[in-house]
């Protein structure tokens, strides 16, 4: 966030900047302690790049990336029927050009100087980088398509400023078009869930994770809260027993349990077992972040909605929860990245995604004793995630800090 | 006006519906047969399927043979101990996983959240890029990592590394030194004893600075025998026997840690000692800097004002989410489970395979692990109580 600061009689003093050498005395030889901590830490960094660049250049053989880029991002999907990922991945991208036009349609720059270098990258990366090279004609276009949509989303939002309101309608409905473009019917050619699999499979467990347990989440978070003892007791008994187990109990058990608590001949698909652990999961702890953002709510909010003649669920809706949600997105944040943490637990419970295609990479004896470079690659890929979700909760927390 | 009873019964109920007392337990009631019978409506299905495969609900079985083999345990173990047996030995395989994670975790996070407030920029930088880098990939394939890509391309046992005789490493597993004097555990509990009185000592010391001005040099005496007697106990009396290179690999003496152990152990202190380096972080930044600054100006030098004014203040809020950060370990040790470390879920996941039992192996799987984040919760509110604002 950029201001103008106004010329004025307050003005905070001009800062001295140091100059290099002073900056290099004051942040790393301030005294003969600190010169000889960073000579030591110096000597062993130099001592690890090395070893690391040189394994990286001679040892390493990262053959196995490219060669097996399809695996890694579907799985063992039909390779004919990949045009619908790629259907997939142009219709999610547009989607998020549009949220994202929408979304600074009050900047008065879409495209500053930062977001353009980033665009730079990268195109950049998508041609240089040998895995994604072969499939560069198709991806710059994408990235072109996201600049474009963005603009012109943000073009049309400012004349009707009614169709923001749609956006997550949109989202909401895309997430059924996923669904049917991967496993197809409807006129495409159905795909068992076998075959679905890596990235796609990853990040469709954690969209569908995220978005049941949230619900779920904050249901126990008010039962907890609720003044009435059977509600209160019985979401104290879920959260507690559940947050008890470790995930990989409920997760495999939940393979073999679910269907013992069905009647006989009803069997969930896996994958749709998974999203009910992962959910059951996932909800209690977010309960717990709810909770907390519901503690910091003080009494005298809803003792005014009261007064103003708001009913309980009134109240709950319309002046706690917005209060309280708003107090606990860096904890929500927090869970839905641990949940998307989660999700590579699913590899041992024996489904194909990002982490276990990469096992059955591993497992081809071609390709034999490549851990290091493939575990890099997809620990890569899973740090890019997570860590674009957290630098998203801090801006949308910037945003939402109206009240300070 | 004459009421008829149909217009007072008419009356009554609307009366009923505005009434928040009656919705307040017609919504509990309602909440209640819903469960209830989303319950029933389960256990009905899982008496159906039972009876259809033939098995009764029950726990005998544990008291059968298991007839499998573990890898490595503390207490003696054949294959034809009964389940009960098996399980109890995953337990404290994954006890000592945990106690072993846990305190060198929290070591790793005090120190890489205190080096995030280093005047040094680069250790800095580094305490943060750990944090940054740790938190955001998941911890199974960091153990993937350690296990496969570090522990796994030590050498083979024939030409294993040695380092200075003291720590042998192959990729079979590591051989530390390790106490051999068959009385070490009593003297260990003799260091623990001292340890606790020099807290004590310490605490007296501190009350003399601060009440009467004095230097407190008896007291520091004191402590320094009693370190120099601790000291002297650790190196002589334990009987440290470091690891003898066998021919052709391996080694005898010492105590062998397998690999198994070794990479679930540094992947669980990483992975939860970024965590806990945050926690850390978290409860210094939230002592306000006039804290610091009244400290320094009673007089107090830096290192006491530390101790005595920032650093108490500090734990108080560390402490709870350290809590739940040791439970998290304690419940991710489950983890190992997939490099085939025996610990206890390991046993529990062999054994639900062998008797076809699921929801009895996860019973005892369930209670076993809310009975360990029990005492980790025990410890940990002690503690917390001991460190409490003490006001008037």
């Amino acid at each position: 966030m950029t201001s103008i600061t106004p010329e004025s009689v307050s003005a905070p003093p001009e800062v001295h900047k140091p100059g290099a050498g002073a900056w290099l005395k004051k942040n790393l030889f301030s005294d003969w302690f600190n010169s000889l901590l960073t000579v030591v830490v110096v000597g062993v960094l130099a001592y690890a790049a090395y070893g690391l660049i040189s394994w990286a250049l001679t040892t390493a053989s990262w053959a196995v990336i490219p060669n097996n880029m399809g695996l890694y991002m579907t799985g063992l999907y039909p390779s004919e029927q990949y045009w619908r990922m790629w259907v997939l991945l142009t219709m999610v991208c547009g989607l998020a050009g549009l949220s994202w036009g929408v979304l600074a349609r009050s900047l008065p720059t879409l495209f500053s100087r930062h977001v353009l270098i980033g665009f730079a990258i990268i195109c950049a990366g998508f041609v240089l980088f040998p895995p994604t090279r072969p499939s560069s004609p198709r991806l710059l276009p994408i990235v072109a398509l996201v600049a474009a949509t963005a603009w012109g989303a943000r073009t049309l939002v400012r004349k009707l400023p009614g169709l923001s309101k749609w956006v997550p309608l949109l989202w909401f409905i895309s997430y059924f078009v996923t669904v049917w473009l991967i496993g197809g019917g409807l006129g495409l050619t159905s795909v068992s869930t076998n075959d679905w699999g890596g990235m796609a499979l990853t990040l469709l467990m954690a969209v569908s994770g995220i978005s049941l347990c949230f619900p779920l989440g904050v249901i126990l978070a008010l039962g907890r809260r609720s003044t009435l003892p059977v509600v209160k007791w019985l979401s104290i008994a879920y959260i507690e027993l559940i947050r008890g187990v470790p995930l990989i109990a409920i997760l495999f058990m939940g393979q073999v349990m679910i269907p013992l608590f069905l009647p006989e001949g009803a069997r969930p698909d896996r994958i749709l077992r998974a999203v009910i652990g992962l959910t059951i999961f996932s909800a209690a702890y977010l309960a717990e972040n709810v909770r907390a953002g519901l503690q910091a709510i003080p009494r005298g909010q809803q003792e005014a909605a009261a007064s103003l003649g708001l009913n309980t669920p009134m109240t709950l809706g319309f002046i706690v929860l917005p209060q309280a949600l708003k107090i606990a997105i860096p904890a929500i944040v927090g869970q839905f990245i641990s949940l998307f943490q989660d999700t590579t637990l699913l590899s041992i419970v024996g489904l194909a995604e990002l982490l276990g295609i990469s096992r059955s990479i591993l497992a081809n004896p071609t390709y034999l004793g490549r851990y290091a470079e493939v575990y890099l690659f997809i620990g890569i890929i899973y740090w890019f995630f997570c860590y674009a979700m957290s630098l998203g909760s801090r801006k949308i927390e910037e945003q939402l800090n109206t009240g300070r | 006006m004459v009421s008829t009873p149909g217009e007072s019964g008419q009356f009554n109920l609307s009366k009923l519906l505005r009434d928040d007392r009656f919705w307040k337990i017609a919504f509990q009631v309602i909440t209640f047969i819903v469960v209830a019978s989303i319950l029933g409506y389960f256990i009905f299905n899982l008496n159906a399927n039972l009876t259809r495969q033939g098995t009764q609900f029950g726990f005998g079985f544990l008291a059968n043979p298991a007839g499998f083999s573990i890898g490595e345990s503390v207490l003696e173990y054949q294959p034809n101990d009964p389940y009960r047996k098996a399980l109890l030995v995953g337990l404290v395989n994954t006890i000592t996983l945990v106690i072993a994670g846990i305190i060198l975790a929290t070591v790793t996070g005090i120190l890489a959240g205190t080096a995030s407030f280093s005047q040094n920029w680069l250790v800095h930088k580094i305490s943060r890029s750990y944090v940054g880098l740790t938190r955001n990939v998941p911890l199974l394939l960091q153990l993937f990592f350690w296990y496969f890509a570090v522990y796994g391309l030590l050498p083979r046992p024939q030409n294993q590394l040695n380092l200075g005789n003291l720590i042998i490493g192959n990729n079979r597993g590591v051989y530390i030194p390790w106490p051999a004097n068959s009385a070490w555990l009593a003297w260990l509990a003799v260091v623990i004893a001292l340890a606790i009185a020099a807290f004590f000592v310490g605490q007296w010391r501190t009350k003399i600075i601060v009440e009467t001005g004095s230097s407190g040099q008896t007291q520091l005496m004191i402590l320094g025998a009693m370190a120099l007697a601790g000291l002297l106990i650790v190196a002589f009396a334990f009987g440290w026997e470091a690891p003898q290179v066998r021919e052709g690999g391996g080694a005898t003496g010492g105590l062998r840690l397998s690999r198994e152990y070794v990479a679930a152990l540094t992947a669980l202190v990483f992975y939860t000692g970024a965590f806990i380096a945050e926690i850390v972080r978290a409860g210094i930044q939230s002592v306000s800097k006039g804290q610091w600054e009244a400290a320094r100006s009673l007089g107090l030098s830096s290192g006491l004002s530390m101790r005595m004014v920032v650093f108490p203040q500090a734990l108080r809020v560390i402490i709870p989410p350290l809590n739940s950060e040791f439970m998290n370990l304690a419940k991710n040790s489950s983890l190992a489970f997939a490099i085939a470390y025996p610990e206890l879920y390991s046993v529990a996941n062999t054994t639900f395979n062998q008797t076809g039992r699921p929801i009895e192996v996860f019973l005892v799987l369930m209670a076993t692990y809310l009975i360990i984040n029990l005492f980790i919760s025990l410890g940990m509110n002690q503690l917390n109580q001991a460190v409490q604002f003490k006001e008037r």
